[in-house]
């Protein structure tokens, strides 16, 4: 058993607005082992960058607030880290590629001394190592003349060379988990295919252990060797990559697959959606948050939120339905 | 999906350059070449699905199309009428039978309007109901999109991304047009909701035999709901075919790399893939390349794909594409 790099238990982050506390995610619990890939899959708003910037300690507080829960990196809680010293965690164990190249560069500085930073905060690195050093990986990343695109600002590169900066630099001090937030989604098809070659390779090169958040299926079929797919601020099924595409379990992964239309199948004439809306987290879920928009409810459902139940090897869900026979899980 | 062969909308050597003024006299020193001359044809009742990565000038051929943009040359023949030529009350007239749909559900309804109001407008523009009949087409309009009529008196704010999209395409059926520019009507929902929309869609196509144009960067869902494809690069369509077609034969080899971009939601299909990864960037529409737009990336470039600009040529009986070397490929 390889050992456990990440160790999240019971998490809970709530947001005050002014209409209202949102519960963006409600008792998540997630492992991520030495070298692996974890995808975590769900939809606009049910939690997924809330539970990993929690995890980070990058939450805005207020509005936010971790109500609950432990998140163990190689022995330590991050959550009862201070300030000072889970910044000296994040950016050089612990680091991260967020969605958007165009904002989280800043536009003032160059690529290079943007990159430098880490490696001489961090590594301790003297500024001509750290801007060897940042050349390097810029080189790694696959962008030409790196030596020359240091001095460059980051308006003068496109949103597919920013990202690979943004990967760059958040491999340059070699951390051992890389949280990616959605790095692709903002690309176009073939940039993204670029850009997921590139992070397989690093990730075989280096070593690292990834925890890549999207709302694509596909990105994760192909990266990922685990799956966990939220919604409504809890993770509802859990499994491994081949297992969760040719034996979903919860009503919600189902649902998901069957929306999407697929290049390498027959056309066929309409695609299974579903009904309804996601909900909105006024309320902590007291029944599950699915059950609105669930073919398969039941009277029990409208009672109790179901806890993750193993169903299969390392294959687990929270479902009180039996998908597979319609009816109630024994 | 039953396409006549009667030609509804016939595009012939569309070009749309928009000029890049400097200096203080405001002097022209250059174009974008956003679209460069292309020519195709919609039948009547069928979907015509457009393709491509940001930039290559999709948005700007359907707004061309529909007289937003006032095109720099070409011919645009809908229904009996160069588009073109007209002006006026004439033009006004023939916008009644067509219509768009937006990407932005945001951003694309006014906020200060009610819903009943936004749906209700082009009835009373185009001076065809009003008062009373207004409110009762409205309602029976939302009824089309399966919304409430209930909410006609409430205002864009109070609903979700999808919700708004069917009020998008509430207001551009108001009219009752034959044909309907949907400009990635989907890319901003989530996946669940996109199923959803692409369902209304083609459920609205069927009754009403409307002819669409849908424009997006998702190869999967254009394929879903298209009865051909055409794939645009930098301003030109490099090719034009029926949807299974271009899935499974694809000539042109930007085509070919945009399909093995695509990531499929499949784990096992997804390991055994081999991807054709292009190299870069598109380049610039300002200064675009000499000859083959795609030379700069292509795999198979030789040196006449930098003298000559391929031809758009029929090289098989409905299927056509602008590349010197597409024979290999049949």
């Amino acid at each position: 058993m390889p050992d456990l790099l990440l160790d999240v238990k019971g998490l809970e982050t709530q947001f005050k607005t002014p209409d209202g506390i949102i519960h963006a995610v409600n008792g998540v619990s997630f492992v991520l082992k030495e070298g692996e890939t974890l995808g975590v899959v769900g939809e606009s708003g049910c939690g997924k960058s809330v539970t990993m910037l929690s995890v980070l300690g990058l939450i805005p507080s207020p509005p936010g607030k971790i109500i609950a829960g432990e998140a163990f990196f190689m022995g330590q809680d991050l959550l009862k880290m201070s300030s000072e010293e889970i910044r000296h965690v994040r950016g050089a164990q612990l680091s991260m590629v967020f969605q958007d190249p165009m904002t989280s560069l800043n536009p003032v500085l160059t690529v290079g001394h943007q990159l430098e930073e880490p490696l001489m905060l961090h590594v301790g690195m003297s500024r001509n190592q750290a801007s060897e050093r940042a050349a390097e990986l810029l080189g790694m990343v696959g962008i030409p003349k790196p030596k020359d695109r240091l001095k460059d600002y980051p308006h003068q590169f496109s949103g597919g060379m920013r990202q690979r900066v943004m990967i760059a630099m958040a491999l340059s001090c070699s951390p051992q988990v890389l949280i990616a937030d959605e790095p692709t989604t903002a690309l176009d098809v073939t940039i993204q295919a670029q850009i997921i070659e590139l992070v397989k390779r690093l990730r075989d090169e280096i070593g690292m252990a990834i925890v890549w958040i999207t709302h694509d299926l596909g990105i994760v079929a192909g990266l990922a060797q685990r799956v966990a797919v939220m919604y409504g601020g809890f993770i509802i099924e859990e499994s491994p990559v081949a297992d969760l595409y040719t034996n979903p379990e919860h009503p919600y992964t189902i649902g998901l697959l069957g929306s999407l239309p697929r290049l390498d199948q027959k056309i066929n004439k309409k695609l299974t959606s579903i009904e309804g809306l996601p909900p909105v987290l006024y309320q902590k879920p007291h029944f599950c948050p699915f059950a609105p928009r669930c073919k398969w409810v039941m009277e029990r459902c409208w009672k109790e939120n179901p806890t993750l139940e193993t169903v299969g090897p390392e294959h687990r869900v929270a479902c009180w339905v039996d998908t597979k026979t319609g009816r109630p899980r024994s | 999906m039953t396409a006549s062969t009667e030609v509804l909308l016939n595009v012939e050597d569309l070009k749309m350059h928009f000029p890049i003024y400097r200096g203080l006299l405001r002097r022209q020193v250059g174009a974008i070449h956003a679209v460069d001359g292309i020519s195709f044809d919609v039948h009547r009742g069928e979907t015509l699905g457009l393709v491509g990565e940001s930039g290559c000038g999709k948005s700007t051929t359907g707004r061309a199309i529909l007289q937003l943009y006032k095109p720099t040359s070409g011919n645009v023949n809908f229904d009996g009428s160069n588009l073109i030529e007209l002006q006026g009350e004439e033009l006004r007239h023939m916008r009644r039978k067509m219509q768009m749909i937006f990407q932005d559900p945001y951003a694309s309804l006014n906020p200060r309007m009610s819903i009943g109001e936004i749906v209700g407008e082009p009835l009373i523009v185009h001076n065809i109901a009003t008062g009373r009949e207004v409110q009762d087409r409205v309602a029976h309009l939302l009824e089309l999109v399966r919304l409430n009529p209930a909410f006609a008196s409430r205002y864009p704010h109070e609903f979700s991304g999808g919700q708004r999209q069917r009020i998008g395409i509430a207001r551009a059926l108001a009219l009752q047009p034959s044909f309907i520019v949907c400009d990635e009507p989907i890319s901003a929902l989530d996946v669940s909701i996109q199923s959803q929309v692409v369902n209304l869609l083609q459920e609205l196509q069927e009754q009403f035999n409307l002819t669409y144009l849908f424009i997006a960067h998702d190869l999967s869902m254009v394929r879903h709901i298209s009865d051909r494809v055409a794939v645009m690069y930098l301003g030109i369509m490099v090719e034009l075919t029926d949807s299974n077609s271009l899935y499974t034969n694809p000539l042109h080899p930007y085509s070919q790399a945009l399909l093995s971009a695509v990531p499929i939601p499949d784990p096992i299909l997804e390991a055994k893939r081999t991807r054709t990864l292009l190299e870069g960037d598109v380049p610039s529409p300002v200064n675009p390349p000499s000859g083959c737009r795609f030379r700069t990336r292509c795999p198979i470039a030789e040196t006449i794909c930098s003298e000559q600009r391929p031809e758009f040529r029929e090289l098989k009986p409905g299927h056509f594409v602008a590349c010197h070397f597409a024979e290999r490929f049949i």
